[in-house]
């Protein structure tokens, strides 16, 4: 299981662009990690991989896999200990594999690492089965250009599974692709952590897709985790006002309504970041004690926790 | 991929037509009757006459270039005013010092220029890197000649170790150790252009470097050293090498200052030397030969450089 | 266009290479405007008596082999660095620019002046150059054309492969489907985002102009030898080599430190540009 703690990730001498992030991912969990662009999500999960880059460090936290401090590790470090994987998939699929490659050698080259002694084209016709692709033997010796954008997300998930990850990140691995096809690679998501047992961190600005595909949330804003609870509550009784925000700008169809809502301001850049709470400046429920100082930590439904002064449905002593 | 090196060849045809037309109109560019030009003005008519037929000079311009054309292609290329042979020869006789010229020197450039680009890319932001990277910048600054010029004076007037000018032919007696004489003229001759194929590397492997698929490469757990040869490097030299053919032309440039100061008895001194005797002929031809070379070369890296890279449609 | 002079405007974060590379072509321009103070003898003052005078005592850099003084021509050859450098970015920015943006906005003229750019791509740039100085005759004037012309080819490449992006871009765009006139787009839209790519150039093709009126002095195609320039006075000295070295020295070393400080100027103008162009500029 992956527990990561307290986690600061800063540019150069800069500031931080991510702060004391704290979560856990137990295997067969899907835990949505949401945010607009910019809130530090995806710097998160390259801080996860070892895959930072070089002009950002990880200054403060850890993370553990199955009680192994992998936190300063890059990937083949971690092949050299022996410790757990961590496998990722990307946003831009087209951009994402090697164009000068066949996608077999590319699979097959991931498999060497992580499995020296298997055959490495008949894994890589496994894994291609896994994640159902269709004529596999035939699709290895392709090139990724030939291949649609879902298919080549598919080799992606492939090429990661190669690494018989603990955990996968995916980082808007559908945001690039048509709607029927995302579905597709969703459920073949959901379908993968459930059979193999595996943990998924899914990286989304869209609320949306996390309330279909993930057991469990972590809302972040402006480098910081402002709520974690699971989907159910997170959903029904959000305590933080800014989960509430974000939902309400999500379009209801049973609305009458033509006007969405919107998050009054925009979010504050990194070295920008007020005192206190990071979205006191936009909320309408903020007052003198969000300005400065820190942000109690409050509790709502069983595993509801969020960091706020004024929470919305607070129940008293969960 | 037929369709490509079709309709490429067919571009590179085209380029080759309409630059003979403007070799060929080169001569009457030149101010004044070009046989007077050509003979002195103390030719006599029966001279200019003789010479005004010969090169065709009376008939309409069009069917002049067509007989012009038409002659090189059957690789006649008119005759030498200065030498009263055939262009051809003249050409062939510098053939040799050139060709070789030019191989030893793109073997100093790629030996050079290639793996010292990627250690400065792989040093990115070291001071190996920012000297290497000033080194570059500083060679592609030196006139070649300067060079040259530098380089008899310190290994051959100074240490001796290596001729200083001249080149007899490797079929001649010395055989294959002729080829000392062109080390001096080559190192001069790769100076600036190592230096560019240097900074390409660099430049390239760096770029490559940022590529989404080599974070995919780092994400599989393969070692640094791996990812920088199966990943970067290849997908980095690709970019290099299309640069291969420009630095062809460039070496043929700089090969003519280059042989003059080496004495070499090569195309390049020769141009020279025509345009002081105005010996027209040679000079058109000497350059009709070069674009062609040129661009037959610039042929063969496109069509390669398509071959290396699948994403192109294989019809 | 309020952005781009803040761009250039950035307090002078300079690299010391690239001040160094600046201070060394003001000495040029100050040697140029002041030869004949600067100077203590006349470029062409011939002396047999003191020929080959090796470096110091009245004369500072030592005599030619007609007993000029080496460093006073060196003053004085700055100023024709200066000219060729100015007059060859002069034509090929005049040139260059017209034919790469109506060649852009054109796309059947740009089809025919493109094909007309590749062909003269086609010759290897210094034959291109001896081709036209045996049409045209020797002289400082006609070295500018020549080495302007190979420019001429890259400057309208660059400019073409920008001006396309620029066209492609959805103000741009707007702007035309508003019923903006090719006038106005070329004036409000592509010139001023092209000031930035357009000076890279211009120090790239001023620093290899440098080398290529170099090698046509060398080749005696060049400047006539009555004008004292840093080409010539190589090219002069090239038999005296073994006997009088220090003559190949300096000016040798002009042309270098002007050609490389120009290269540093206009790498370092390159990183500061709009990350899109930068791949197009320089080689």
């Amino acid at each position: 299981m992956l527990s990561v703690k307290d986690l600061v990730v800063s540019v150069g001498r800069g500031p931080d662009i991510v702060r004391n992030v704290s979560f856990r991912i137990e295997p067969g969990e899907i835990l949505g990690l949401v945010g607009e662009s910019g809130s530090g999500k995806s710097m998160t999960s390259l801080a996860l991989m070892g895959l930072l880059p070089p002009t950002l460090s990880i200054s403060g936290g850890s993370v553990m896999l199955d009680d192994t401090d992998i936190t300063y590790l890059a990937p083949y470090q971690r092949v050299r200990r022996n410790c757990g994987r961590v496998a990722m998939i990307f946003q831009e699929p087209m951009t994402s594999l090697n164009p000068v490659l066949r996608v077999g050698d590319q699979i097959e080259e991931a498999v060497q690492v992580h499995d020296p002694d298997a055959n490495a084209s008949a894994r890589a016709r496994e894994l291609l089965d896994l994640v159902r692709i269709p004529d596999a033997a035939h699709q290895l010796s392709a090139y990724p250009h030939e291949l649609s954008g879902g298919m080549r997300q598919r080799v992606m998930i492939a090429i990661a599974l190669a690494c018989r990850p603990r955990v996968l990140i995916a980082d808007e691995p559908t945001t690039a692709l048509d709607v029927t096809v995302q579905r597709q690679v969703l459920g073949l998501i959901r379908e993968l952590c459930d059979s193999l047992h595996m943990g998924v961190l899914f990286i989304t600005h869209d609320l949306g897709v996390v309330a279909q595909l993930a057991d469990r949330v972590a809302v972040m804003y402006a480098g910081e985790l402002m709520e974690t609870a699971d989907v159910g509550p997170l959903f029904r009784a959000p305590l933080h006002p800014y989960t509430a925000g974000l939902m309400a700008c999500l379009p209801n169809p049973e609305s009458d309504d033509p006007i969405m809502a919107t998050i009054p301001g925009s979010a504050p850049r990194p070295g920008e970041i007020p005192d206190g709470c990071p979205f006191a400046p936009r909320c309408d429920r903020a007052s003198a004690p969000c300005r400065s100082g820190l942000v109690p930590l409050v509790h709502g439904a069983p595993g509801q926790s969020a960091r706020c002064h004024f929470p919305l449905n607070e129940r008293a002593g969960a | 991929m037929g369709r490509y090196v079709i309709r490429r060849t067919g571009a590179a045809i085209a380029t080759l037509i309409a630059a003979s037309i403007v070799i060929f109109a080169f001569i009457h560019l030149i101010p004044g009757d070009p046989v007077y030009v050509m003979l002195g003005d103390g030719a006599t008519p029966d001279q200019v006459a003789a010479l005004r037929d010969k090169m065709g000079l009376d008939e309409p311009l069009v069917a002049q270039y067509l007989i012009w054309a038409g002659n090189a292609l059957q690789g006649d290329l008119g005759q030498s005013i200065f030498f009263e042979t055939p262009v051809t020869q003249v050409i062939l006789a510098g053939a040799e010092t050139s060709i070789l010229l030019a191989l030893i020197t793109m073997v100093w450039i790629i030996a050079f220029g290639v793996p010292v680009g990627i250690l400065a890319a792989i040093r990115q932001g070291t001071m190996i890197d920012q000297g290497l990277s000033g080194l570059a910048m500083l060679l592609a600054s030196v006139p070649t000649f300067w060079v040259g010029l530098y380089l008899i004076l310190i290994f051959a007037a100074g240490l001796g170790w290596l001729p200083s000018s001249g080149y007899p032919s490797i079929f001649e007696q010395g055989g294959l150790a002729n080829l000392s004489y062109l080390i001096l003229p080559s190192l001069a001759l790769a100076a600036p252009n190592a230096a560019l194929i240097l900074r390409l590397t660099r430049a390239s492997m760096l770029d490559v470097a940022r590529e989404d698929y080599v974070r995919t490469a780092r994400a599989k757990g393969i070692r640094p050293s791996r990812v920088v040869l199966r990943h970067i490097l290849r997908n980095a030299l690709l970019a290099v090498v299309s640069a291969f053919g420009f630095t062809f032309a460039a070496l043929i440039s700089e090969a003519v200052v280059t042989e003059t100061v080496f004495a070499l008895p090569g195309v390049g001194r020769t141009v020279v030397q025509s345009i002081m005797r105005r010996d027209y002929p040679v000079i058109q031809g000497v350059i009709l030969v070069i674009v062609c070379m040129f661009l037959v070369i610039n042929l063969i890296v496109d069509l390669s450089y398509r071959l290396l890279d699948p994403r192109v449609e294989l019809e | 266009m309020r952005q781009i002079l803040m761009i250039w405007a950035r307090p002078l974060a300079l690299r010391p290479m690239t001040a160094i590379g600046i201070a060394f072509l003001l000495l040029i321009v100050v040697f140029a405007a002041a030869s004949p103070w600067i100077a203590p003898y006349s470029p062409n003052e011939i002396d047999p008596v003191n020929r080959l005078l090796p470096p110091g005592g009245a004369h500072l850099l030592g005599t030619d082999h007609f007993g000029r003084d080496t460093f006073s021509r060196l003053v004085y050859g700055s100023r024709l660095a200066l000219l060729i450098g100015v007059g060859v970015v002069t034509f090929a920015l005049a040139s260059g620019v017209p034919i790469g943006i109506l060649s852009a906005l054109y796309p059947t003229l740009g089809k025919v002046l493109m094909r007309m750019v590749d062909v003269l791509m086609s010759f290897p740039s210094l034959l291109l150059a001896l081709g036209l100085i045996v049409i045209l005759g020797q002289g400082v004037f006609n070295a500018i054309l020549a080495i302007g012309l190979i420019y001429l080819t890259t400057t309208a490449r660059i400019v073409y492969g920008v001006a396309l992006r620029l066209k492609a871009e959805p103000y741009v765009e707007a702007a035309r489907s508003a019923g903006a006139g090719p006038w106005w787009i070329i004036t409000r839209h592509i010139l001023p985002n092209m000031i930035s790519p357009l000076l890279v150039q211009a120090s790239f093709v001023f620093a290899f102009a440098q080398l290529g009126a170099a090698s046509l002095d060398f080749l005696g195609l060049g400047a006539p030898p009555e004008i004292p320039s840093w080409g010539n006075m190589l090219a002069e000295s090239r038999i005296y080599i073994t006997r009088a070295s220090w003559l190949l020295i300096w000016p040798g070393l002009m042309i270098v430190l002007t050609a490389f400080s120009l290269n540093l100027v206009g790498d370092a103008l390159r990183d500061r540009m709009d990350p899109r162009f930068r791949k197009m500029v320089g080689k």
